[in-house]
């Protein structure tokens, strides 16, 4: 057997997954509406292809992935699109997004669709783009999209797969679910996963030992692939990336960095499940397998849940009696999020369903004061101090959460769980997490600003220097032309008149190339005449303008062009008073 | 339908900070069992005085600022102090002592930091060290153990040591006497073999003291149940102890007259296992992360034999204490655990990772 490492920290809750594994996963009706969120992944969502009114097939493409990561998303029955708009969706804010609705016809007919038996023949960018054209992004709870995972690119090779079979979450049996019912598929599905990494060296299936059955079905499996079922103690977080990482293989993975980076790729074990249905049967991820749980719930087990199944649709084939129901969370009860409303989709990552009774999850006792008793200390996974955590959050000191690591919070809710004063820490966390980013994107603004500035300033200090720079060469030239001529008068008078470069010399030979330089008394009155000509044109320009749009414009535009017109004339006025002066002066001076 | 919004986690274990309380409660127990037995009924009158008087000082400043009364009494934080505080006063010490101090430990040292949770320093040791500086003849008067008693003489029956507590009369000639702490501050000149020899408070004991080596058993005792209650780590206490051991083995001298004592004379005397794993275990005033508690418990116990030792009181643990809830945040500064995917420990005031 494989060593397995011990992770700091972690809780035991209650397990409470057997109630949901005394049958097996079942299927619900078609539900009549079905309603696809265009985002049930990380990266930007999808872009509609299909429009309102548009007849579609099962599995047909609906959405189109739009930049490097994202996902497409694909009809999870046949019908007709009958709304694309913002719906509320499954979120912990309970805010709205964009979905398409589809009407089912009932008839649930497949589009054509065809797979590749032989996998093992087909290149691993081939198999790489069916699973993202499949729309498949990891079910485990992150929705990140498996494609770019599968494609670390030829500077990070990948010496490790590890398969996260943990589900580590109480109440959650969707992955053991699978795994006892379709263990020789999943294995199909980490074989091409190998074959697209290139066959990694280590292939770990990594599973807590409180799923005896699953271990067991897929023992039989793993026979002579070179894949190792690993399984270890129960705690949670276990299934944690980071956690699971270090269970297996004892390495941490650097703060801020991904398990490519260190060789690895951490892909769940539903989502093998996905990949081997894209790939052998060509089919898209449009079900996946969602447990439905909680003792306001009749029926606890796991069906089949067509992707964009309404919860509520959910609830009504499970006995579900909503005045037990103390709250309804999508996920577990460590991670999973409350959901304000049961008209929400199931989507991709969605795992379990819970609707718990008062008796088993009963209503937030008010919070208590913070005793530093450092309970949550000894149950951090990440050796934090979340007692800490809390105290800089509280008071917003941004500089002690980031000195102690609060971005390697991984969110897991131990600290929360194990709180004898009911302190919401995770709620505090999210909320400094979200803090301090905002604060950077301004202070990375701002740089940007104050940057800016400093530039404009050095451009204006050169550019003054390089005035100075051409005045002195200037200076220079004249001191030289000057001394020229002061030497050629010398050596004309030579011997009779003053020394060379006496100052009447000077004086003569400045007022000369002055006069050279100056342009005559008639060109400067022609250059003002001109400028007054241009003026006079903008001036005509303007009010002809004015005069054109009086009639359509606002107001506004119209003080613009009166403010134009203005400006204009001012010119005008100038340029005709310096002509004045200048002819003014040209009289005074010709008398 | 719609449904309660509430953050996760959804799930929360059954703990609660009053059964955390409760259970400290509970713990103390051998320890003011010993206490009763080797002292008489002195003790448990200081606990219930000075909890009622706790108590009503706790209600009376949170009406005072504005809080919900019953809510905060919940927690049974300010019984803990009271009981604390009683523990550690001398038996049939006069009513009022036992008031002023727990009031000047609830009013002063908790409510008027902001309450439970707020304070930075241990409340119940802040009303021991007002008394003890306040009131030295009275808080330095401890009774005589169980077995030490003259012949026909014994502990105040509870009535009588009501009197005694209430209306101040002096308890009866031979019922007061030295501490082991107290002989071994006063009898410089003896070698401790001579005063292990001479003095019955040794040469009748078990280990340690008489009466004392008990009621720091029972605090031991109680100790270890809240050990294996993962109520506190093992961090703090053992750290004090073996300091406080290290200390007495280094200076132990072979025993001559200018010797402080042995270890285990210093372990099993005075306030060491009360100290141990009742007071410096108090968490919001100690270092938080393990390590720190590791630093902040050898401090205390470094403090509380050099004061032992060399200092002006024959106990020590209440300001070695209270030094070290000075020191608790420079501490906790330079103890953060190494994070998960981080190379080393960082400072709680660096701004930017090396």
């Amino acid at each position: 057997m494989r060593s397995t490492w011990v992770t700091p920290g972690g809780v035991h809750p209650p397990e409470n997954k057997h109630q949901s594994l005394t049958m097996p996963i079942g299927s619900l009706p078609i539900p009549e509406k079905l309603l696809v969120p265009l985002s049930q992944h990380i990266g930007a969502p999808a872009k509609a292809c299909v429009k309102v009114g548009a007849k579609v097939l099962k599995g047909q493409k609906i959405a189109e992935a739009t930049g490097a990561v994202s996902v497409p998303m694909h009809a999870p029955t046949s019908g007709t699109v009958t709304a694309i708009e913002d719906r509320p969706i499954a979120h912990s804010s309970g805010m709205s997004a964009p979905c398409i609705e589809i009407t089912s016809d009932g008839k649930d007919t497949w589009i054509d669709h065809k797979g590749v038996a032989d996998f093992e023949h087909a290149s691993p960018q081939a198999l790489t783009k069916t699973i993202a054209d499949a729309g498949i992004a990891g079910m485990g709870g992150a929705g990140f999209p498996s494609a770019i995972k599968l494609s670390p690119g030829h500077r990070r090779p990948i010496n490790t797969l590890i398969i996260n079979a943990t589900e580590c979450e109480p109440y959650i049996t969707a992955d053991d679910s699978a795994i006892r019912e379709r263990a020789a598929e999943i294995i199909t599905g980490i074989g091409i996963l190998s074959h697209i990494l290139g066959n990694p060296v280590n292939i770990l299936i990594g599973i807590e030992d409180n799923k005896p059955e699953a271990i067991a079905a897929l023992e039989p499996h793993v026979a002579d692939t070179g894949i190792s079922v690993v399984s270890f103690p129960t705690k949670y977080p276990s299934g944690g990336e980071k956690q699971l990482i270090y269970i297996l293989t004892g390495k941490e993975l650097p703060s801020g960095q991904l398990p490519a980076d260190a060789g690895m790729v951490c892909i769940n074990i539903g989502t093998t499940y996905a990949i081997k249905r894209a790939v052998v049967n060509g089919e898209p991820l449009i079900s996946r397998v969602t447990t439905m749980t909680g003792n306001a719930c009749g029926i606890n087990r796991n069906y089949e849940t067509l992707i964009g199944t309404p919860v509520s649709h959910m609830l009504a084939h499970s006995e579900f009696n909503e005045h037990a129901c103390s709250r309804l969370v999508m996920g577990g009860p460590m991670m999973g999020f409350s959901l304000t409303s049961a008209e929400v989709p199931i989507v991709k990552t969605t795992n379990c369903i819970l609707a718990p009774s008062y008796s088993e999850i009963p209503d937030d006792e008010p919070a208590q004061a913070c005793i530093r008793c450092g309970m949550c200390a000894e149950a951090c996974p990440a050796s934090l101090l979340p007692q800490q955590l809390f105290w800089y959050s509280q008071a917003e000191d941004h500089d002690r959460l980031e000195a102690h690591n609060l971005f390697d919070c991984i969110e897991c809710g131990a600290c929360s769980y194990v709180c004898p004063s009911n302190i919401p820490l995770v709620q505090y966390y999210r909320h400094s997490k979200g803090e301090i980013l905002k604060a950077r994107e301004e202070k990375v603004k701002s740089d940007h600003a104050r940057e800016r500035f400093e530039f404009h300033q050095q451009r204006m200090e050169q550019a003054e220097k390089d005035k100075e720079a051409k005045r002195a060469a200037r200076r220079e030239a004249a001191e030289k032309a000057k001394a020229t001529v002061a030497a050629n008068a010398g050596t004309a008078k030579e011997g009779t008149g003053p020394a060379p470069g006496s100052a009447a010399d000077i004086i003569a030979a400045a007022q000369a190339r002055a006069a050279a330089k100056q342009v005559s008394p008639e060109e400067q009155q022609a250059k003002f005449e001109r400028s007054i000509a241009g003026a006079e044109m903008r001036v005509q320009m303007a009010t002809d303008k004015l005069v054109e749009t009086n009639a359509k414009q606002t107001e506004d535009q119209k003080n613009i062009l009166n403010a134009a017109l203005e400006g204009a004339k001012q010119k005008l006025e100038q340029a005709q008073a310096r002509l004045a002066e200048h002819v003014k002066k040209h009289s005074e001076q010709v008398k | 339908m719609a449904f309660k919004q509430i953050t996760s986690p959804h799930a929360h274990a059954a703990q609660n900070t009053s059964k955390v309380m409760q259970l400290v409660l509970w713990a103390t127990v051998p320890g003011l069992a010993a206490l009763t037995i080797q002292f008489g009924w002195g003790s448990l009158i200081n606990v219930v005085l000075a909890v009622v008087t706790a108590v009503a000082c706790e209600a009376a400043i949170l009406k005072l600022r504005k809080r919900p009364v019953a809510f905060y009494l919940q927690d049974y934080s300010a019984v803990v102090t009271a009981v604390l505080l009683g523990l550690a006063l001398p038996p049939l010490a006069a009513w009022w002592v036992v008031v002023v101090g727990s009031m000047f430990s609830i009013i002063i040292a908790k409510q008027l930091y902001g309450g439970l949770g707020y304070n930075p320093f241990n409340p119940a040791m802040v009303g021991y060290v007002v008394l003890l500086i306040s009131f030295p003849i009275q808080m330095t008067t401890w009774i005589t153990p169980l077995s030490l008693l003259p012949d026909g003489v014994s502990h105040p029956g509870i009535i009588e040591s009501l009197g005694i507590v209430f209306s101040g009369y002096s308890p009866a000639d031979g019922v007061t006497g030295a501490t082991p702490l107290d002989v071994f501050k006063h009898s410089s000149g003896l070698v401790v073999d001579q005063i292990y020899e001479s003095n019955p408070l040794f040469s009748q004991a078990a280990f340690a003291g008489v009466g004392w080596e008990w009621v720091n058993l029972g605090f031991l005792a109680g100790g270890i149940v809240l050990l294996a209650t993962r109520i506190f780590t093992w961090h703090g206490p053992v750290a004090m102890l073996a300091a406080i051991a290290m200390m007495s083995l280094l200076f132990w001298d072979g025993g001559s007259s200018e010797s402080p004592g042995s270890p285990l004379m210093h372990l099993f005397s005075g306030a060491s296992m009360m100290g141990a794993f009742f007071i410096l275990t108090d968490p919001v005033s100690s270092a938080v992360s393990n390590r720190g508690r590791l630093i902040y418990g050898a401090l205390i116990g470094v403090l509380v034999y050099i004061i032992r030792a060399w200092g002006n009181y024959p106990d020590a643990v209440a300001f070695a204490v209270l030094i070290a809830n000075f020191a608790a945040p420079f501490i906790d500064n330079y103890t953060l655990p190494r994070t998960y995917g981080h190379t080393d420990r960082r400072r709680a005031t660096e701004k930017e990772e090396d």
